[in-house]
């Protein structure tokens, strides 16, 4: 079988729309089948709105791209109903391990506490990742879902006015127009449609090329993200090393500004780097190799009137922290469910607002932790170098220096505390962490996990109380969950949604994030913490 | 919010004096660089508040020449 992501998945077929006489209009059209595109037209399916989705390709990503989904990510992905391909496929790892010159000094794991479905990350081809989304797409539409891909479909032009977006879309039979509602663009950090738009997409370059090679070798290095400053075999420089399924390892050599990226891509020069590294001896091949150079910048605004932009379109970071699809798939969550309140006439056009503010506050963030480990991966100073080198040597005998030494600080999600769209926070002493604007953390519910209970509505979850139904009266769909601390036996739903309270009532969002919180319930309080988390409509 | 402590602090001013020189002694300029950083960041971490430490950049910054 030739690799996945050689194979055809969603070959070019000719559709109604090309020989209607007048533009058909589509309520959503995505542009872009990569990560966030593809978690978005799931979304927005499973919620029953028409959705369609291009893109100028017909397969997934060659070459692995990226390869650490991050554990929202894959929370994320059980509420579209395919978590458990990805963790069954993927590399599951928690424990890393930073080495400076031709010594380890330090050794962290991301996920020591237990209690949590999923773990901290885990690594997986960015193809397999893509792969496992179509299939799910494919599902969908067996299901009857209102779901349609459409590959080899070129943007080529887009026009707006004040309730339509227009789209010529180059195909092999030539081009046609299409017109939608909303548009998703998820075309990528190229963005066709942001240039299209005359857009700006501002942010630092960094003066810096990184050798990417994903070789195939068996070998017995351990589940583990390893992480050198400085190594013998890449003097001056950083490396990293990686485990990927079907024993495929990520091999990232810093080499600096100034080199020949033609020679340098040439295998007779890369096989003598890797062999450095992982020894005369080692057998290995070269699946795929790469040399990039990275940048930090995103766009002013996500939201433009009716045009939405989405993942690498709106926001690129650079990879040390694996930020890149991880916080896309996050836009995707964020965007989709507002989207159909939206559609359905529950919320106002004004709620994509703040999808734009909760997605520029989340890029910041995640632009910020990359800057700050690009930093001091790559010391812009000779001061900086300095001080990088006294962290990594006092970091090996004194604990404290540990939490300086930054290799990436890897994706968590956002919370968007200062959103508007949160409620009061009226849970006395109630922990920081489930906090409103933080996405819901899980926990063991009898058999089962809390965020899997939680479903694709609002839901207005009592904890150690008895709620009232909530159907009726209000127009937006809200579910209503209770779940006891008694089903927990390890604690960890007391702890991280009641401290020392003995019950609480949580409003949560339809993509997880905590809106409001209260120690009982109030029907009153309920109902604007309502209005405000759907954009003061209701 | 205690301040940084700018009044003389030292338990043994002249004998701290002699021994941060002698940390030196025989020292490259780019080891004494390093011996800093070093030095740095073992202090900081003692103090630890954030306010302090800024309100000590900012003095340092303000009275070189
Ligand atoms: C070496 C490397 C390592 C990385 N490692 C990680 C990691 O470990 N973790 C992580 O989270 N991120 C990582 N990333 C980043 C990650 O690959 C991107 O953030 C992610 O692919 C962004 O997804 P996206 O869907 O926004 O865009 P893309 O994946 O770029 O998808 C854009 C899609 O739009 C389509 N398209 C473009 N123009 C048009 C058009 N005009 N018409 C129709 N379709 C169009 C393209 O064909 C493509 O399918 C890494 C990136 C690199 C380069």
């Amino acid at each position: 079988m030739a690799d996945i992501f050689e194979q055809t998945l969603y070959p070019y077929r000719r559709s109604p729309d090309q020989d209607a006489a007048a533009p058909v209009r589509h309520p959503v059209i995505v542009v872009g089948a990569g990560p966030v595109g593809l978690a978005a037209a799931l979304d927005l399916a499973l919620k029953d709105v028409p959705v369609l989705l291009l893109d100028d390709n017909d397969r997934v990503s060659t070459g692995s791209r990226a390869i650490c989904f991050a554990k929202r990510t894959l929370e994320i992905m059980d509420r579209l109903g395919c978590g458990q391909p990805l963790v069954d496929k993927g590399v599951t790892w928690n424990k890393g391990k930073v080495f400076f010159d031709e010594r380890k000094v330090y050794e962290f794991d991301l996920l020591a506490e237990a209690g949590h479905r999923r773990p901290a990350f885990i690594n997986l081809q960015q193809y397999y990742f893509e792969a496992v989304l179509l299939e799910r797409l494919r599902e969908l539409q067996a299901e009857g879902r209102p779901v349609q891909i459409r590959g080899r479909n070129k943007v080529t032009g887009v026009t707006r006015d004040y309730s339509r977006v227009q789209l010529t879309v180059e195909t092999p039979d030539g081009p046609y127009t299409l017109d939608a509602d909303w548009l998703i663009a998820c075309d990528g950090a190229k963005s066709p449609i942001r240039s299209f738009m005359g857009l700006d997409f501002h942010g630092r370059v960094f003066e810096d090329n990184f050798l990417i090679a994903d070789v195939k070798m068996e070998a017995d290095f351990p589940t583990e993200r390893w992480f050198w400053f400085d190594p013998p075999f890449n003097r001056g420089q950083s490396a990293l090393l990686h485990k990927q399924p079907d024993g495929v390892w990520r091999i990232d050599l810093q080499l600096g500004w100034d080199i020949d990226r033609e020679v340098e891509m040439r295998e007779e020069n890369v096989i003598p780097r890797l062999k450095a590294m992982l020894g005369e001896e080692a057998k290995f091949s070269l699946e795929w190799i790469s040399i990039y150079t990275f940048q930090c910048r995103r766009m002013e605004r996500f939201a433009h009137g009716r045009v939405l932009f989405a993942g690498d379109s709106a926001h690129q970071v650079s990879p040390f922290g694996a930020r890149g699809a991880n916080s896309g798939i996050q836009d995707a969550d964020n965007l989709a469910w507002k989207l159909k309140l939206v559609l359905d006439g529950t919320a106002p056009e004004s709620l994509m607002e703040s999808y734009n503010r909760e997605r520029v506050q989340a890029a910041d963030e995640n632009i910020l932790n990359s800057t700050r480990s690009t930093d001091f991966i790559t010391p812009k100073s000779d001061i900086s170098h300095v001080f990088r080198d006294a962290v990594l040597d006092l970091a090996e005998a004194h604990p404290f220096a540990r939490p300086l030494v930054n290799s990436g600080r890897l994706s968590v999600p956002a919370t968007h505390a200062g959103s508007d769209l949160n409620g009061e926070d009226a849970l006395p002493g109630g922990p920081e962490r489930t906090r409103p604007g933080a996405p819901a953390v899980d926990a063991p519910v009898g058999d089962g996990w809390l965020l899997e209970s939680l479903g694709t509505d609002i839901v207005l979850l009592g904890i150690n109380t008895s709620l009232p139904d909530m159907s009726g009266g209000d127009t937006l769909p809200v579910t209503v969950l209770t779940i006891e601390t008694g089903d927990d036996r390890l604690g960890a739903l007391r702890e991280r949604y009641l401290g020392r309270n003995e019950q609480a009532v949580y409003l949560i969002r339809p993509d997880q994030h905590i809106a409001a919180r209260w120690p009982t319930y109030d029907r009153k309080a309920i109902s604007a913490a309502l209005t405000a988390a759907t954009g003061g409509m209701s | 919010m205690t301040d940084l402590i700018t009044a003389p602090n030292l338990t043994d001013a002249d004998g701290f004096y002699e021994a941060l020189i002698a940390a030196h002694q025989g020292l490259t300029p780019e080891q004494s660089t390093a011996l800093n950083a070093r030095l740095i960041l073992l202090l900081a971490n003692h103090v630890g508040d954030r306010d302090i430490l800024l309100d000590a950049l900012r003095k340092a910054r303000e009275t070189g020449r």
